[in-house]
């Protein structure tokens, strides 16, 4: 009983903190609820009325959502590299905010479950994908596999990420025996959300864009270039909003990292070039839409180029120590490297899948109103969730906030 | 604690929770009605996937349907929910020499099968080439939407495409909830109660032949043909998929029915029967005809063969 009423104090105390700040703060809450309200709006639309609501069709049965769902796995997958360096290796200007890392995770697979939810058509019946209540179909469709690795990762790191918040908000330091075997899980795990993500594409011998076997290291590479640069944008807000230190070590390592990552994602992006247009088979038509347009068609060629154009600056400006080290260049080089691959990984990956369509047609894509407002209001949502982290993790982290426990007299 | 924390955890929460609560409550009963509402929305959310009920189960829950078709259609359906021959293995075989590309496949189809009219969905697809330039393996110069004053034209020629019942289907493979399936009679069905809408299949379908109800269905209500079966025509929902059933509610009968695309072509281009027959018409045009199937190189093996008979 004592236990419980000191739960619901410590709850209560929770809410204190993440309900109170600056008028910045109310601002900010304010302006991502008008985001969110307007997706929830555009969602009751589009349930009622039908995906019609939406620019998608037969011929391009996937978009936007499935485009930001892909885009977002990786951001989740991408904690691991603040995981092995700070864990494996022990490198602690990285150990110290790894919880950040974490925390970024979870908000991305929140988004992305929230992304497949407004994907579905009969959302009430989402819960015949579960085993036992339902039908899941594992292990033969790789989307029962993605329910698993995703659920199983937003587990995860919950667990890692409650367990430490918890201990230091007692007042005690994180015990390493307990995170450790996490740890080790984790990482084969990450990278596992992203190879599932990456098959349930690759298998569909139907799609030749997506039927080759070059995907899943791409999708692990161009996730571990733009996941750690939105960490890297996050860390530097967070060291001006708080009194939390982040070493400049810490995030020219990082930069130093996501180098080499888009170095990877670059090459493996010539070999597939090369082999679509040096053998030039009937398999090149997508690849052809995308960067040259196809029968007149060629609404995604503008972002294509972009694209490349801002993956091999970045690559350039990480690259090079002088401009990595240098903030201004080195968030010039984060925004870039994240626009870059949210279009080369979201529209840029899952509309070719459908041009042309399996019988040769051609439905160009273009999301509709109600599509980018359910986007803008999931993305909202997951700013939302992530500045609530941030707002109660900070004072616990430096010491701030402390609950009480029974027995125990520290101070708040 | 100080007073002005107390002040806040007294007020604030409440009015929090409570707009939590209405939010929450607001947004359940979009969804599903609360208390005194009618017990079959219910019964139709609970409702088990079709190979998991047993008789009695499945002829209350279509008794239940008939009568919710009844008041939304101002019709009296028949659900039929035969079963598969035993013996039968159905296949299908298309003339390409023959066909004239008129449609009456298409539109004979859409009115046996009970499909939307408006947002439009047709099962086939017939593709229009140009003699001389790419086919079969390339589909990307076929036209879909051609629309001449007759037809057959001068230096055309005709394939339609529709559910090619593969023996090895991309599509069943990929259903995450095992909402489609292949029958002992070789067709792919679709519970259209259990299917969540989230296309995986259509994605998978090297043959187009996956149809979204992307909006509200809608015929005529004079329009819809009344003789259904649960695994086919039975009229569809918003948000879910939907396929060529190879008529199952006309050649799962016994005696059986062609299917209506089999019966409408002026030019008898269409030919139907059972696979393990060796008397049937369909194993006469594979053993003593030049046939292909399409995409042969993805391996779904395809019980649509297509052939030339002159």
């Amino acid at each position: 009983m004592a236990k419980l009423l000191q739960l619901i104090k410590n709850f209560l105390v929770t809410l204190k903190f993440i309900t109170k700040g600056s008028r910045w703060y109310y601002g900010w809450l304010a302006f991502l609820l008008f985001l969110i309200t307007s997706g929830i709006l555009s969602y009751i639309k589009q349930i009622d009325q039908g995906m019609i609501l939406t620019n998608m069709r037969d011929q391009v049965s996937w978009g936007l959502y499935i485009s930001n769902f892909t885009f977002l796995v990786g951001v989740a997958a991408a904690a691991v590299l603040l995981v092995i360096p700070a864990y494996l290796y022990n490198f602690k200007p990285i150990k110290e905010i790894v919880l950040f890392g974490e925390m970024l995770a979870i908000t991305a697979i929140i988004m992305c479950l929230l992304f497949i939810v407004a994907d579905l058509g009969r959302p009430e019946r989402a819960w015949h994908i579960l085993p036992i209540i339902g039908a899941m179909h594992f292990p033969d469709s790789l989307l029962a596999w993605d329910v698993v690795v995703l659920n199983g990762y937003l587990i995860i790191n919950s667990i890692v990420v409650f367990y430490v918040l918890y201990r230091l908000s007692i007042g005690k330091d994180y015990k390493m025996s307990v995170i450790w075997p996490i740890v080790v899980i984790s990482i084969p795990w990450a990278i596992s959300i992203h190879t599932v993500t990456a098959f349930l594409y690759n298998g569909l011998s139907a799609r030749p864009f997506w039927n080759a076997s070059i995907l899943a290291p791409r999708f692990i590479a161009s996730a571990l270039c733009s996941g750690p640069a939105l960490m890297l944008i996050i860390f530097q807000i967070v060291r001006k909003a708080s009194s939390i230190e982040i070493a400049d070590t810490a995030i020219f390592k990082i930069a130093e990292l996501i180098a080499y990552a888009m170095g990877i994602n670059l090459f493996l992006f010539g070999a597939e070039v090369f082999k679509e247009f040096y053998s030039g088979s009937v398999h090149l038509a997508p690849m052809e839409y995308l960067y040259f347009g196809l029968h007149g068609h060629s609404s995604l060629v503008i972002w294509m180029w972009l694209a490349l154009i801002f993956n091999i600056t970045a690559f350039i400006l990480f690259l090079r120590p002088k401009t990595r080290e240098n903030f201004f260049t080195l968030n010039l080089a984060c925004a870039l490297i994240i626009t870059g691959v949210y279009i080369e990984k979201g529209m840029g990956l899952i509309i070719p899948g459908f041009i042309p369509s399996v019988l040769g047609e051609i439905y160009e894509y273009g999301p509709s109103g109600i599509e980018k407002s359910i986007t803008v209001g999931i993305w909202a949502a997951g700013a939302l969730v992530f500045t609530l982290f941030l707002k109660f993790a900070l004072p616990v982290y430096t010491g701030q906030l402390r609950f009480k426990t029974l027995g125990s007299h520290s101070e708040e | 604690m100080p007073k002005e924390i107390k002040n806040n955890i007294l007020q604030k929460p409440f009015s929090r929770r409570a707009l939590l609560k209405g939010g929450a409550l607001g947004l359940a009963s979009l969804a599903l009605p609360v208390g005194n509402a009618d017990a079959s929305v219910w019964e139709a959310f609970l409702q088990k996937h079709f190979k998991e009920m047993n008789d009695d189960e499945l002829q209350s829950v279509i008794k239940r349907m008939e009568k919710e078709y009844a008041e939304k259609y101002n019709v009296n359906f028949n659900i039929k929910s035969t079963k598969p021959l035993p013996g039968t293995l159905f296949g299908y075989g298309l003339d390409v020499s023959r066909c004239i590309g008129c449609r009456r496949c298409v539109y004979a189809c859409v009115k046996e099968n009970n499909q939307s009219m408006e947002p439009q969905i047709h099962w086939i697809t017939v593709l229009r080439f140009k003699k001389g330039e790419k086919w079969v393996s390339s589909l990307e110069e076929a036209e879909v939407y051609y629309a001449p004053p007759e037809v057959p034209e001068e230096g055309h020629f005709y394939m339609p495409v529709q559910c090619q019942q593969c023996e090895n289907p991309p599509c069943v493979k990929v259903c995450p909830t095992q909402a489609t399936w292949k029958e002992r009679d070789g067709i792919v069905v679709v519970d259209y109660n259990w299917c969540i809408g989230c296309r995986y299949c259509m994605a998978a379908c090297p043959y187009g032949a996956r149809h979204f109800n992307w909006g509200q269905p809608n015929r005529a209500k004079q329009e819809y043909n009344t003789e259904t079966h649960y695994l086919g025509n039975r009229p569809r929902y918003k948000g879910v998929v939907e396929k060529c059933t190879f008529c199952i509610q006309r050649t799962r009968e016994n005696p059986g029915r062609y299917p209506a695309c089999v019966e409408i072509c002026p030019v008898g281009a269409r030919k139907f029967g059972n696979l393990l027959d060796p008397d049937s018409e369909i194993r006469y045009c594979i053993e003593n005809k030049r046939v292909f199937r399409l995409k042969e190189d993805l391996n779904t093996s395809p019980k649509f063969y297509y052939f030339f008979a002159t």
